[in-house]
């Protein structure tokens, strides 16, 4: 499959997107620069990490004018799979192709380091390949993470599963000491609600290869290059009998959930598949 | 016009005057004037360092560019070249600690990109004076905060460095900043201008009045301007510098440039001359085309302008247009400012109209060039005398109010460790307060509060981040890592400047070697105080002097680096500070070692002799707050060999994690060792050493004592032989001393265990004492 | 026309800056701040003479790029 993956004045991940994608992954990648409005016919958009446009103003605040930014909302809105990661979600949140807002860290401070994630909902494409309840440990790397919604925004995006990854402990408590920069609900990662667009603060292609320290990022990659070739499959049925044990696994595991979403009967059919064909058309 | 008080002001002498108008044949104009006071300052010229800097050795078959460009360059294989420098940024960081540690970080960075490298990797060495200050506290929080914010923002990760506190650098702190880039080795960008008629470029920031020191201005129509309008702080973009990196990068992968230079100190001046000088040519540019970010500069203000984020291009004729579209795509604007022309000249016109017209010559290799005066300072000799008899060596450590600078859980640690110890029936049980103390002081404790700040990961080559030894980032394509570390002890250097120098240059390249890289180069930055004055002189020869042998004897040539003079405060000069960054090579990444040890009942092998060396000590400085006696004694044979074999052992995968005594000495080593492992303990066993009469004193030093060339590697149990082995043939000596396991740091000297301290309680100690200073700040 | 845009944070909105900042006041002695709220001011110069005119344009502005609207609000000022 092939990755575009967008290049903003003052993006500084892009070329650690592009070498999970193409050297670890092995998979097709190109830069979207972002005074282009051309897509390249990517198959999956990732918005890098960075600090775009300076982070001038706010963090995000402008690269959503930038000309490939259309283009993104045009391919989010016929199901393609896209990935904010760090910078790349704070713009979804600017462009409102996800809720909320970013704050500055609790402690004010930047913080580069490895946290644990407990991951939530199995059933975007970025997160297909993991458990329920599965702990990742990926490192973080930013100054604004604090996820803020107001608690309307909030009730209802948890109401909608749309939070997908949490910061927890190395066990995968939630536990405000292990949450490091005071986001709401310890949200780390977060969809829409046709669950095709994601952003993340934590960096899974830093966590990709096992000489870096951790592979437990491979589980977001392995996710949509999955979830790609199983909408290439005539029937996705088998992939989702699997979801759906795992999701009753995790909803018997998980003693207390924030928010309203373990009260939830989880919804199993996401139209995931028909979301990535829409995404592919161009 | 030009009397005494305007050349005092321009730091120029009477006698330098002579020789400026001797060269021009006439009294230079202001502007002229502005523009030798410049490029004959310390700071461009090295008049005072260059006879001595000279000596230096910067040959060998690895480096493919020694001192004299932006930057050094090695050969590291696969075709490519390593691209280093290291720089201060000292006092622009004591008037605005964030913006001035900010643009020490851009300018070291563009440094690099000049030479046409990536710049893949930062360090930095800082030195301030004690956290109890509140103002020291400030700085500290303002310098990393300044680094943080623009290596972070322009995406190159800081994957190493080291702090440490003394009071000399209470009102002088040092910030001293290492980059390293990667580049074809056949594409190495120069900065010269040649070929006249050559295009001469200006691309990046608007130039304002910034970094124009009062000191250096003109006559007095410029004066009678407001100073509010010139301010000394330089205020740094890396939103801007993260677009010229990725722009110059761009450019010079055509071949359409000719030479590259930034502007960094004296700006647009320096860049001219220099650029012209190495090309043989001159260079001649009309200040009303470059651009202003303020109305009614002046030439003068122009010319001295140190306005960040600039570069100077020069381009081959009939290219300009493939050259201004990459910096368009960009958002930069490349503004065509002048030629290069035949004549050897800067020449600089106001619209068209001359204003300056100096031959480049005059402002470079004919600056003035001194052999000032040197004497030994007196108190050398003085506190080169240490009494160990003295000294009680316990008594300080065994009350509360003893511990001195730990904060209040980290005493009640070290006192329930005591009684821990005691408990157990174990004698004297203090020396586990004492390692405690030594733990939580500042210069010995984690680094982690600083470093979290730092993004270090960022590019996804980090191997071995901050914290564990050398920094290590792997190279992509290639199956090779470069390790890097900056060292300096002041302390050292001030006991005795020519080994003090030695011991760094040692020190960096060991921690090279533990990480298994072989070392290839290295590049210093000399933090000293006024030249002027003979004692400063004599420590600036001497340190240079001991790097000159020390790199001699480790084959690693000094390929560049940067003077910082004039370190004072009321006459007080900082202690004699050459921090050494040294750079070295690992054929496989995936060897990579560092200091934390693996598993448990692995054995642990003490490379090199414990001589139980107290001089310039942690201990002493800590427990008995002494800064005497000798700098430990330096073999620079054995410490080649030890570094050859560390070397080996890293590939043939026979050291499982490799620590460098320094700081603390070898309890403190092994102790760290022990940290950032899921709680593996240790227990050893070492020699008595014989130093004072007092039994515990002697106990003291063989634990604390900080002779040099010593390693502590582990060895999985059936490799010990081998290891051994390898050491005797490398005429090294060593002997295991313990193994890892349970969860305790058990330490014994001659027979009779000394220290026992749970690893939770120690790690805890050494992890949060700067968080804990820090905490007690007030914004 | 000078239009001047100050954005903070809606008091909803927890502002660690501005704690902070608080708690340094309070420890310098002044006791009698009670809070800090931090934000941003913006001068916009504009081609129109029109006050009306000049306040719609900032506040067109100030809405679509200035202030983000999950967390901020703000206020103009027009002269």
């Amino acid at each position: 499959m092939r990755f575009g993956i967008a290049v903003f004045p003052g993006s500084n991940c892009d070329e650690d997107a592009f070498h999970a994608a193409r050297d670890v992954l092995g998979q097709d990648a190109e830069y979207l620069w972002h005074k282009d409005a051309d897509l390249k016919g990517a198959d999956v958009v990732i918005l890098p990490g960075g600090f775009a446009h300076g982070d001038y103003l706010r963090t995000g605040a402008m690269a959503r004018f930038s000309p490939i930014m259309t283009e993104v909302r045009a391919f989010a809105d016929r199901g393609g799979p896209v990935l904010g990661i760090c910078n790349g979600f704070q713009i979804l949140l600017e462009s409102g192709l996800l809720p909320g807002a970013m704050l500055r860290n609790r402690g004010l401070k930047y913080r580069c380091e490895h946290v644990h994630l407990r991951v939530e909902q199995i059933d975007t494409p970025f997160t297909s390949a993991a458990r329920a309840g599965q702990v990742l440990r990926i490192p973080i790397g930013h100054g604004e993470g604090n996820y803020f919604a107001p608690s309307e925004m909030l009730q209802r995006i948890e109401a909608n599963r749309q939070v997908i990854l949490r910061y927890a402990d190395p066990e995968g408590r939630l536990d405000d000491a292990w949450n490091p920069n005071g986001s709401a609900n310890a949200i780390a990662g977060l969809c829409n609600e046709a669950r095709n667009v994601v952003g993340m603060m934590p960096h899974p292609e830093r966590a990709c290869e096992a000489l870096l320290g951790s592979v437990d990022g491979r589980a977001i990659f392995d996710s949509i290059v999955g979830a790609f070739r199983s909408a290439d499959q005539p029937s996705p049925r088998l992939r989702r009998s699997a979801m759906a044990s795992a999701e009753a696994e995790r909803l018997a595991l998980q003693p207390s959930v924030v928010g309203a979403a373990g009260n939830r009967h989880p919804s199993l059919s996401m139209g995931r598949s028909a979301s990535l064909s829409a995404g592919r058309s161009r | 016009m030009i009397d005494p008080p305007v050349l005092e002001r321009h730091g120029l002498t009477p006698d330098e005057y002579d020789r400026i108008v001797q060269f021009l044949g006439r009294e230079p104009n202001p502007t002229e004037l502005g523009i030798f006071s410049v490029m004959w300052s310390e700071h461009c010229s090295y008049k005072s360092s260059r006879v001595h800097l000279k000596t230096l050795p910067s040959d060998g078959p690895q480096v493919l560019q020694g001192p004299g460009e932006n930057a050094g360059a090695v050969d590291i294989g696969d075709g490519l070249a390593a691209v280093f420098k290291i720089e201060s940024h000292n006092h622009p960081s004591f008037i605005e600690p964030y913006q001035g540690a900010a643009t020490g970080v851009g300018g070291i960075i563009r440094d690099i990109f000049t030479m046409g490298a990536r710049p893949i990797a930062l360090l930095n060495s800082l030195r301030f004076g004690p956290l109890e200050s509140r103002g020291t506290r400030r700085l500290v929080e303002g310098v990393v905060a300044g680094i943080a914010g623009y290596g972070n923002s322009i995406g190159i990760p800081t994957v190493g460095g080291e702090i440490s506190f003394e009071p000399s650098y209470a009102d002088n702190p040092l910030v001293n900043v290492f980059c390293l880039g990667i580049a074809r080795a056949s594409d190495i960008v120069k900065g010269v201008a040649s070929g006249a008629g050559n295009p001469v470029y200006y691309v990046g920031a608007k130039t304002g009045r910034d970094g124009i020191h009062g000191a250096t201005m003109a006559s007095a129509e410029f004066d009678e301007k407001s100073a509010d309008k010139r301010p000394a702080v330089q205020v740094g973009d890396p939103f801007m510098e993260k677009l010229l990196l990725e722009a110059c990068l761009e450019v010079m992968r055509t071949d359409a440039l000719v030479g590259i230079q930034d502007m960094g100190a004296a700006g647009l001046t320096c860049s001219t001359t220099e650029m012209g000088s190495r090309g043989g040519a001159g260079v001649e540019i009309d200040v009303a085309l470059v651009p202003q970010r303020e109305t009614g500069m002046t030439p003068y203000e122009i010319m001295l302008s140190e306005s960040q984020e600039r570069m100077l291009l020069v381009v081959k004729r009939g290219r300009e247009n493939e050259v201004e579209r990459i910096f368009d795509k960009w958002d930069l604007h490349a503004v065509h400012i002048g030629q290069v022309t035949a004549d050897g000249m800067l020449r600089v016109k106001d619209r068209g109209q001359v204003v300056a017209e100096i031959p480049n010559r005059a402002l470079t290799d004919e600056a003035p060039l001194y052999e000032r005066p040197m004497t030994e300072p007196a108190y050398v000799a003085e506190a080169q005398k240490l009494d160990l008899d003295a000294l009680d060596c316990l008594a300080e450590a065994s009350t509360l109010e003893d511990l001195g600078a730990l904060d209040r859980s980290a005493k009640a640690f070290a006192l329930h460790s005591v009684a821990d110890g005691r408990a157990r029936g174990l004698q004297p049980g203090d020396l586990n307060s004492v390692l405690l103390s030594i733990l939580g002081s500042p210069t010995v404790a984690s680094k982690r509060w600083v470093y979290r700040q730092y993004d270090h990961m960022v590019r996804t080559n980090t191997i071995n981040p901050p914290g564990l030894g050398a920094g290590v980032v792997r190279i992509k394509a290639t199956d090779r890592a470069l390790a890097m570390s900056v060292d300096g002890n002041g302390r050292y250097c001030y006991l005795d400047p020519y080994r003090g120098a030695m011991l760094a240059v040692a020190e960096a390249a060991r921690n090279v070697a533990c990480a298994g890289a072989r070392p290839l180069g290295a590049t210093n930055c000399l933090n000293f105080g006024n030249p002027e004055r003979p004692a400063i002189m004599w420590q600036f020869a001497r340190a240079v002097e001991g790097i000159g042998a020390a790199c001699r004897a480790l084959d690693v040539p000094i390929t560049g680096g940067n003077v910082s003079l004039y370190n004072e405060t009321d006459g007080r000069a900082i202690y004699p500070t050459p921090t050494i960054g040294v750079v070295g090579l690992l054929e496989r990444a995936d060897h990579v070692v560092s200091r934390r040890f693996q598993e448990a009942g692995d054995a642990v092998i003490l490379l090199g002799d414990s001589r139980g060396e107290l001089g310039g000590s942690e201990y002493l400085k800590v427990m008995h707050d002494l800064v005497r006696g000798m700098p430990p004694a330096l073999d620079l044979d054995v410490e080649h060999r030890l570094q050859t074999l560390l070397v080996t052992l890293a590939a043939e995968r026979l050291m499982r994690s490799a620590h460098d005594c320094s700081d603390g000495g070898l309890a403190v080593t092994v102790a760290e060792c022990c940290f950032d492992t899921s709680r593996i303990g240790v227990e050893i066993s070492i020699d008595r050493v014989q130093v004072a009469r007092e039994s515990r004193m002697n106990v003291c030093a063989a634990l604390f004592g900080e002779s040099a060339s010593r390693v502590v590697v582990s060895v999985v149990p059936d490799d010990v032989i081998a290891v051994l082995e390898r050491a005797a043939a490398a005429d090294v000596p060593a002997r295991v001393v313990g193994r890892t396991g349970g969860e305790r740091l058990r330490m014994g000297v001659g027979g009779q265990i000394v220290i026992d301290q749970s690893v939770d309680d120690a790690e805890r100690v050494w992890s949060t004492a700067i968080e804990q200073y820090v905490a007690k700040r007030v914004a | 026309m000078r239009a001047r845009v100050f954005v903070t944070l809606k008091p909803s909105v927890f502002d660690p800056q501005g704690r902070t900042i608080a708690d340094a006041l309070r420890s310098l002695g002044y006791q009698n701040v009670e809070d800090v709220r931090q934000g941003k001011y913006f001068e916009l110069d504009l081609a129109t003479t029109e006050a009306a005119e000049a306040r719609t344009v900032a506040a067109e502005v100030a809405g679509r790029l200035l202030a983000n609207p999950v967390i901020e609000s703000y206020r103009i000022e027009v002269d």
